[in-house]
């Protein structure tokens, strides 16, 4: 496409990606399912956990299936304390050879929500490690300027709870967050449609990450493909520069010349 | 009496004296990644597996990377 109209991709870390999407590889009908959902969103990012072996997480070869093609980014997903995701993020850094950790360090198991206190903690040693750090935390510009203050290479805050689908709650906080940093703002949960990931974008977010809007959709492969091109369209209206919102009328069409009677 | 240890959180006899020893005990092929060990918390790397013991009372933590969002 001619670069004048494609979106720009973007830098996490002094990293390129031509995608904004990142996305999870849990809860899929099948592993081929999974693969071609992956395929269809265009995603170079994807997510992955670390669990015990014995665990029944459904984890079979999946490093060999994917880690040749994509670039895999681990969570410290069940995390509730810095300590448990400090651990969690070095044994995904000896398994992945990748010093990139998704930060999740959650408060409870009914709401998922961060536990601010904690993840600043984790984040600040985490990045004192050396780890590219990127913190699934709240639409709070307050804690995302602490965290990009510590040293993260992005914030992802939450556009509604993780798995609820209930899509952008806070729009005006997304905007001010992004304001407020100067790191890459990505959507991190929340995210229902295609649509929820295009008005994301048209915000000025930098990019979603998503799983179960994808997975759980009736057709995920689909989903996907909308996903990628609600992300794309969102972007190329945020960079084309919307319309002021008027509470009257303006007539596009030219009122000299029309007749008179 | 055997020594104890513990994997992944279930207490074990220790019948092996190494980590590479307790992979291969466990069937685990760590050699093209997507594993990882930790012992009484602290990584192990890959390079020192072989060479790390595992001692009484030891806490082994062994992962590997699975599906997640």
């Amino acid at each position: 496409m001619d670069a004048k109209v494609s979106s720009q991709g973007m830098t996490i870390a002094g990293k390129n990606f031509s995608s904004r999407l990142m996305i999870g590889t849990s809860r899929y009908p099948n592993q081929q399912v999974m693969m071609d959902a992956i395929e269809a969103s265009g995603a170079e990012i994807v997510t992955v956990a670390v669990r015990r072996v014995s665990a029944e997480a459904g984890g079979e070869g999946l490093y060999d299936l994917l880690g040749d093609r994509f670039h895999l980014l681990p969570n410290t997903a069940g995390c509730f304390t810095a300590k448990d995701a400090v651990l969690t993020a070095e044994l995904a850094r000896e398994a992945l050879g990748t010093n990139w950790v998704k930060l999740e360090i959650i408060g409870d198991d009914e709401t998922l929500f961060p536990d601010v206190e904690q993840l600043l903690r984790g984040a600040d040693e985490l990045v004192s490690k050396g780890f590219i750090v990127l913190p699934y935390c709240n639409d709070d510009p307050i804690t995302c300027k602490k965290l990009e203050n510590i040293g993260c290479a992005a914030v992802m805050p939450l556009a509604a709870p993780i798995g609820s689908g209930m899509g952008i709650r806070n729009p005006y906080n997304l905007r001010i967050i992004r304001e407020q940093v100067s790191i890459p703002v990505i959507v991190d949960a929340g995210v229902g449609t295609a649509s929820d990931a295009a008005v994301a974008l048209e915000l000025g977010c930098d990019g979603i990450l998503l799983n179960t809007a994808v997975a759980g959709a009736r057709d995920p492969v689909k989903m996907a493909r909308a996903m990628k091109l609600g992300i794309e369209a969102g972007r190329l209206a945020y960079e084309a520069g919307r319309i002021p919102r008027k509470l009257y009328a303006t007539a596009s069409t030219p009122t000299e010349g029309a007749i008179e009677l | 009496m055997a020594d104890r240890i513990f994997v992944n959180g279930e207490q074990r006899e220790r019948t092996v004296d190494s980590i590479g020893a307790l992979l291969t005990a466990e069937g685990i092929d760590g050699a093209n990644g997507g594993v990882a060990v930790a012992r009484n918390g602290e990584v192990v790397p890959r390079s020192e597996w072989a060479q790390t013991p595992v001692e009484a009372d030891d806490r082994i933590e062994l992962v590997h990377i699975v599906r997640g969002g």
